[in-house]
């Protein structure tokens, strides 16, 4: 095993003996079986509320571990210096942060193969329909996912704990509306407000482009070239910003 | 050949606030540490003790100056696989136990197999924390964590070992073994380059000293050539059936005269005056009771006058 390798089963490691991830992930249960009192509650499609509601709990918390989870990776290593003795062994500064974020990759994908196998049992119990969309879904939720912990390592290499969580938020909710952003630079009549909202739009993630939970729970399969083209879409730019991650890091005095 | 070697190494501080002037962290400092030899870098707090520690682990980047471990510039990442390193005051992952703590510094250093678990083993064994193996380090004492903060240090059998107040924070039993410990690497042919402000430890087991101040290197070389060479040695006359005020050439002569019960503790500044003193206690009709020409000390060097002006000459570039 490499020192990447050693760096992930470590921050893997670390984050399996972390409670708060155990916390999170019961909460998930709690709001995927909720779900199911939500759906008896509704007069009209009680199963798309379940499979509705599932799909959105399963994001909401996937999103939640990846930013409180990835804002303390770089950061905990500098404040408890941790890092000092790491980085006097024979690996680049690079290998550290690929190392961290290959760790994290792997917590969330359990997290939410985790949530997705109770999801799966709760539609079962309740006898909704499980049908292809639904794993499309959450295949782009897991590359929306990777983008968020990307996004909160990327700040985390310059910034405090609290101030990256801030930046990663709202960067996720603002990467929710950038359609709506360039709606408004289109109808906009004002260079200046145009050009800085079309800065908007093409600095910030579009992660609409991912969440194609209403057609999934509505029945409907995704075009599987969409799909591809989203995927990529995604993990291009959390490589890109897994890359800035690495450049800032390599000049920063501990 | 030289292990360790800075050239005009300089670290200088932004302030953080417009306005304010920075800060010099580190001043022109130049030292070379040889091989197989344990030096010690001995300065107050504040003085740029870890700062050069932390441009030599490439943690920082020097303002201006160069420095090379083992020949190779820092930041160089393969030659690090020779080197092990304990910083100040080390905080590790709590959350590990200490098998797997080694194991997992073993592994970055290339370690891996057979020969990783070998060398956990040999680790445990040494540092003395073979029970405490599948102990999580968050129940360690201060102690235990130091010992085996050291461990991971001299995991992959480092040839030079660079130890951040090793000492510091331990009961003198805890001082002691890692003393030894350092002693018995020296021994194996390994060079040490360990900072502290604890003075006893290094004139204890250093070959040779640096004195750090305020940034800058104002005494460097063999603990015995700087005590012998910077600072006069003292000359303590004790006596007795004499009082101060019989001998007022005496008073005039030393540096302090102290009344011990019945007898006199006369300090001479040096040998020059000894005789003059003895004759003249003598022709009083005391007793000499012993004569001993005292050794200097570090401690003396390092509050010397010799390293004051340099301090406030310092001072003044800084402002």
């Amino acid at each position: 095993m490499g020192p990447i390798g050693v760096i992930t089963w470590n921050t893997f490691r670390e984050n399996l003996r972390d409670k708060i991830l155990y916390n999170l992930l019961v909460f998930s249960f709690f709001l995927i079986g909720a779900s199911v009192l939500l759906g008896e509650l509704t007069f009209a499609e009680p199963k798309k509320v379940v499979t509705d509601f599932g799909l959105a709990a399963i994001n909401i918390i996937g999103v939640i571990v990846a930013i409180f989870v990835g804002i303390g990776l770089v950061n905990k290593e500098i404040e408890r210096r941790t890092l000092y003795t790491i980085m006097a062994r024979p690996i680049s500064r690079s290998q550290f942060i690929l190392g961290k974020y290959c760790g994290l990759l792997f917590t969330v994908s359990v997290n939410v193969l985790i949530m997705l196998s109770v999801y799966l049992f709760t539609l079962w119990i309740d006898r909704a329909a499980i049908h292809i969309g639904l794993f499309q879904a959450v295949g782009l939720i897991l590359v929306e996912v990777y983008l968020v912990t990307a996004m909160a390592l990327f700040f985390s290499t310059f910034s405090s704990a609290t101030l990256s969580a801030t930046l990663t938020a709202a960067f996720y909710f603002i990467g929710h509306l950038t359609t709506d952003l360039r709606g408004i630079a289109e109808k906009s009549e004002n260079f200046i407000i145009k050009s800085v909202i079309s800065i908007f739009y093409y600095l910030f993630p579009n992660l609409e482009l991912l969440n194609i939970k209403g057609q999934a729970a509505r029945g409907l399969t995704t075009p599987l070239m969409y799909q591809f083209t989203a995927t990529l879409y995604g993990i291009l730019y959390a490589g890109m910003l897994v890359v800035a991650a690495c450049l800032v890091f390599r000049h920063r005095d501990f | 050949m030289e292990v360790i070697q800075t050239e005009m190494l300089t670290k200088v501080y932004a302030s953080g606030w417009p306005g304010m002037p920075p800060v010099k962290g580190l001043d022109q400092l130049t030292l070379s540490v040889r091989k197989g030899e344990i030096f010690g870098f001995l300065g107050p707090n504040g003085s740029g003790k870890t700062t050069t520690i932390k441009i030599l682990m490439g943690l920082m980047a020097p303002t201006s100056g160069q420095a090379a471990l083992l020949g190779h510039p820092v930041g160089d990442v393969p030659v690090r696989g020779r080197i092990g390193f304990l910083p100040e005051s080390p905080y590790f992952y709590d959350y590990l136990t200490a098998e797997e703590f080694l194991s997992f510094y073993g592994g970055l250093a290339g370690l891996s197999g057979t020969d990783l678990n070998v060398r956990v083993n040999n680790m445990l064994e040494m540092v003395g924390l073979t029970e405490a193996r599948t102990r999580q380090l968050r129940k360690f004492s201060k102690g235990m964590l130091q010992r085996i903060g050291l461990a991971q240090a001299l995991i992959h059998d480092p040839e030079l070992v660079i130890l951040d107040e090793p000492m510091s924070g331990l009961d003198p039993i805890g001082r002691k073994q890692v003393r030894d410990l350092i002693l018995s690497l020296r021994d194996r042919g390994k060079t040490i380059f360990f900072s502290t402000h604890i003075i006893p430890d290094v004139e204890m087991i250093c070959d040779r000293v640096g004195i750090v101040m305020k940034g800058r290197l104002v005494a460097c070389g063999r603990v015995d050539d700087l005590v012998s060479s910077s600072l006069t040695r003292i000359v303590e006359v004790v006596c007795e059936g004499v009082e101060p005020q019989e001998v007022p050439s005496i008073t005039s002569m030393a540096n302090k005269v102290i009344k011990r019960g019945r007898q006199l503790l006369i300090v001479l500044p040096g040998s020059e005056h000894v005789e003059e003193v003895i004759a003249c206690i003598l022709r009083e009709g005391g007793k000499i009771i012993s004569v001993v020409p005292q050794k200097g000390s570090l401690e003396e060097l390092f509050f010397s006058p010799e390293s004051a002006p340099r301090h406030a000459s310092f001072a003044e570039t800084r402002g």
